[in-house]
């Protein structure tokens, strides 16, 4: 039993939901009581659908229960494949249903239907939603495809469903970018396709795995069974954009040497200009799915210049890639799906700038720091009007606006360090950024409780903190306040580490000087 | 299928019973209001990760620092054996409590996973309300199998009922979770007819719940409390039949049977309520011009749509096609039926496929649904209005009736507006 406020991500049959409303064609019985319908909403209204998802619900009560649920559930079937006369039916329980053990599967093998009834078990009770996901698109794979003469050159695209993270403007700008390297797109699935397109599968000469949280599975098994290779790399970022289209010509044996050559984003220009010197450092904490947790910290460091403070993922099943990520930069991967845990590690870290879920947005929000969300879980804001996706070269233009438009600009810093005397001009003035102009934090009581430490660990073998002088604090407050934090870090660690109990105006100084060096 | 059943009172119209997929709410959401409304409580679901991803997908949870409310997630282990659960339940409320100190009032909610699994929360509640000073600890089902929406705030207050109080004295209890504006209006005009021995259930605070007994007289702000009214007979207390305090009239009704239950005569509650009244009459004249004349069609949903097409029909004008209710307690909504349009057809229950296609046959000018189906309707072309907001917004007595009526006139007031 596990204590939770707000969770990252929903039960494993949403994950099926969103392949299931990602497709044509496919119709889900989910035995379910009344109630679960709720998620219907999750796609009607955050995603703005115009269409219900493609789901049906026994919605039994109390009073089935008694009598016979598993006739609600034939009869339900029955009702929705002449209703909707789908192409095939995917069928399961949520979590209550998991309980009372009616097994769908068994149950539509004998309702006589002319169309394929693929059953998904989903175990609700240790599965969450993106391994529902997985595990849907990967048994309609299983299912559908089959080994076919390969066409060269042609590959399929794999990962995106329903409600995802950009998956809409991501599939078109992937899509744009193999077309101009004369690849030919076979399928693009779970998201667009129907049954009859994953029977087609096989034609396709490799795969592109755009979220390996949804589509890793499926993808390994279209390797071994139907011969198809599929590329690793995530096209996030202009290095990684770069690297995924040298791997996909690779794969399709096409020459991608002219559109390497050209310089096709902004990002790179944007980065290199002047006024981006400001970005130099800057200290981002980020966290989200795995994909585009790891995506994120590269372009971060590389192509941004900022200095990644923490690294995490709420995704245990792709814990070790964020791991290998997180050593890279010299961190330890942050692997949780507690957000007061991630909140507590954000305010640890004092970030400039977060890149998270919009949770994180929100505890960004309260401790009074810049943030742009790069993952799921989606909110209505994820689902822009625009075209605005994460991968490609135009998905690094978003990238580098996204990132960037919530930190100060270069010029407002200096011209703010210059008038920073100014009677109009102190921490309380409200800002045009929309967010407390100090980093005050506000801490929930949940997160105040955790941090309190055992007293008697400070007493026997912590070092002593270095307490600050009057002088020192009063010079510290003549540094401008976005620095203040970093500057009051950096001299008691300083102290800290050279035993002094009281700090000095020679100390911040001195601390000043060390750092640099 | 038509029945025909003799309701109380005169009314005798068939109801189309409907059995089929219900697209509504499990009782957990009533966490989203009631939490707000009792300032100090807390609403521990024992459920699974649905339940959670319920509550936060309809509250929007994330504007919260730390929500009073929670879920234990049941897991494997949970599963395996329920002496253990019981353990991990213990242990997880000791945590939260030790975290929160300003908790006085623990619900533990049932859900569907919780009763299927007969966890025993009632023996949970009261072990725990033995090893708590200062707590009160109490339990309920939000579960989807036993309760539709509003009856999860039903369940709540009905777990309150035998904790309260007695007393014999002679007061009036209104019971229902208001907005504390709808409440004060109403204690100012039951002051001014001199009645001043009126209490509230809920409270804002645990420790501020009424007495109830043989004195008691009761009246019901909304129509989804039947066990929470059953067990206040069972105390004694008398239920004041009324219509619901909905629009000008139902206010007026609502507010008369408590002060004639109190002795106040005719001619001192018409002067108390008079001017409110003419103001909320007045004010509807705006909403109404807008309203007046089209065709609504109601999907079950909060067991508000009775009192609400007769307000919107009978103040507003409206036409109603259909009015779908999850539940049709006949002896609570008793003076609400005879005033429905005889012309309306009432259904009780839900097939959603079916009633979809009977809307998209009627063509209504406005649909009243949940948000998984407003868009796809919007999308063909058929207004709508969330039901949801009709329990989150204060919408009953005289000075909300207009904001109920704009709640409606809104969709047409865009649809007129816009140019796209």
């Amino acid at each position: 039993m596990q204590l939770t406020l707000w969770t990252y991500e929903g039960p494993p049959h949403v994950g099926a939901m969103r392949v299931a409303t990602g497709m044509e064609g496919l119709h889900y019985v989910l035995h379910a009581p009344q109630g679960d319908t709720y998620a219907d909403l999750l796609f009607t209204m955050i995603e703005r659908r115009s269409k219900r998802p493609p789901v049906t619900y026994t919605t039994f009560q109390a009073r089935d229960l008694g009598g016979d649920t598993a006739e609600l559930f034939k009869r339900a079937l029955l009702d929705a494949a002449e209703r909707f006369k789908p192409q095939a039916f995917i069928v399961g329980a949520s979590c209550t249903a998991e309980l009372i053990q009616d097994d769908p599967g068994g149950l539509a093998a004998t309702a006589g239907l002319d169309v394929p009834v693929v059953p998904v078990e989903l175990p609700s009770y240790s599965k969450k939603e993106n391994w529902g996901a997985a595990e849907t698109f990967y048994q309609l794979v299983r299912r559908f495809a089959v080994k076919a003469e390969q066409r060269p050159a042609t590959c399929n695209v794999l990962g995106p469903t329903a409600l995802g993270f950009r998956h809409r403007d991501d599939v078109k700008e992937v899509c744009g970018l193999l077309a101009r390297l004369g690849i030919t797109v076979n399928v693009v699935a779970p998201m667009g396709s129907t049954p009859a397109d994953l029977t087609r599968l096989g034609e396709a000469s490799f795969n592109v795995v755009l979220y390996p949280e949804t589509a890793g599975v499926a993808a390994s098994w279209m390797q071994r069974n139907l011969g198809q290779p599929f590329t690793r790399t995530v096209p996030i970022g202009v290095g990684a954009t770069r690297d995924f289209i040298a791997e996909v010509a690779a794969l399709a044996g096409v020459d991608a040497t002219a559109m390497l050559a050209a310089e096709e984003s902004r990002l790179p220009w944007y980065s290199r200009s002047v006024d981006s010197t400001y970005l130099t450092g800057k200290r981002v904490f980020i966290f989200g799915d795995a994909t585009h947790a790891v995506a994120a910290a590269r372009v971060a460091r590389e192509e941004l210049g900022f200095e990644v403070v923490g690294l995490g993922t709420y995704s245990r099943e792709q814990a070790r890639e964020v791991r290998e990520a997180a050593k890279a930069l010299g961190l330890e991967a942050l692997i949780t799906d507690d957000y007061l845990a991630v909140e507590q590690a954000i305010a640890d870290a004092h970030p400039e700038l977060v890149l998270g879920t919009q949770m994180e947005r929100h505890t960004a929000k309260r401790l009074g720091v810049a943030c742009a969300v790069i993952s799921a879980p989606v909110h209505v804001q994820d689902f822009p009007a625009r075209h605005s996706p994460q991968m490609g070269f135009e998905g690094a233009n978003v990238l580098f606006d996204t990132w960037v438009h919530p930190l100060m600009m270069g010029l407002e810093e200096h011209l703010i360090g210059m008038f920073r005397e100014d009677f109009e001009f102190n921490d309380q003035a409200p800002s045009h950024l929309g967010h407390k102009a100090a980093p005050v934090r506000e801490a929930p009581p949940l997160v105040e409780a955790m941090a309190v430490q055992p007293v008697a660990a400070a007493v026997l073998d912590v070092p002593v903190e270095p307490r600050w002088g009057a002088d020192a604090e009063a010079e510290l407050k003549k540094i401008p306040f976005f620095v203040r934090g970093k500057a009051r870090r950096n001299t008691e660690a300083f102290a800290r580490e050279r035993g002094v109990a009281t700090i000095t105006v020679e100390t911040l100084y001195d601390a000043k000087a060390h750092y640099s060096r | 299928m038509l029945d025909h059943v003799p309701a109380s009172g005169c009314d005798t119209r068939p109801i189309l019973r409907e059995r089929g997929q219900r697209e509504v709410f499990c009782g957990l959401t009533g966490i989203v209001w009631m939490h707000r409304k009792i300032q100090d409580a807390f609403f521990l679901v024992v459920g699974s990760r649905t339940c959670a991803h319920l509550l936060q997908s309809a509250a929007g949870v994330m504007i919260f620092a730390e929500p009073r409310f929670a879920t234990a997630i049941l897991d494997e282990r949970d599963l395996a054996g329920l002496a253990d659960a019981q353990e991990e339940l213990d242990r997880n409320v000791t945590r939260l409590l030790e975290r929160r100190p300003d908790i006085k009032l623990l619900f533990l909610v049932g859900s569907c996973p919780s009763e299927v699994i007969k966890l025993d929360l009632h023996r949970a509640a009261q072990r725990l309300d033995r090893r708590f000073n200062g707590v009160r600890v109490l339990n309920y089902s939000g579960s989807g199998i036993e309760t539709t929406f509003t009856q999860g705030e039903d369940a709540c207050l009905a777990a309150l009922v035998p904790e309260l109080p007695s007393t014999d004295a002679a007061q009036l209890v209104i019971v229902g979770a208001l907005a504390e504006v709808v409440e004060d209006q109403w204690r100012r005009l039951y002051a001014a007819m001199g009645i001043t021995n009126i209490a509230f259930l809920p409270a804002r605070r645990a420790g501020d719940m009424p007495a109830v007994g043989q004195g008691t007289r009761y009246l019901l702000a909304q129509p989804f409390l039947a066990e929470t009214a059953r067990l206040l007979d069972a105390r004694g207390a008398r239920h004041l039949p009324a219509l619901f305090p909905l629009g000008a009239e139902g206010t007026t009704d609502f507010l008369r049977a408590g002060a004639e239950a109190m002795g106040v005569g005719a001619g001192r509650f018409a002067e108390a309520t008079a001017a409110a009244e003419a103001r909320a009459r007045a004010a509807l004249e705006g909403p109404r011009a807008r309203l007046a004349g089209k065709r609504i069609f109601f999907f079950p949903d909060s067991q508000l749509e009775v009192p609400m097409a007769r307000f919107l029909t009978r103040e507003c004008g409206m036409e109603a096609v259909e009015i779908g209710t999850p539940y049709l307690h006949r002896a609570h909504l008793a003076a609400e039926m005879p005033l429905l349009p005889a012309a309306a057809m009432l259904s009780e229950g839900q097939d959603v496929e079916r009633q979809l296609d009977r809307c998209l046959e009627a063509r209504p000018d406005l649909v009243v649904c949940g948000l998984g189906l407003a868009n796809p309707l919007e999308a063909q072309g058929i207004t709508t209005k969330w039901s949801i907001e009709l329990v989150f917004t204060p919408v009953q007595g005289y000075d909300q009736a207009a904001d109920l009526a704009s709640l409606f006139a809104r969709p047409f007031a865009r649809r007129d507006m816009l140019r796209v």
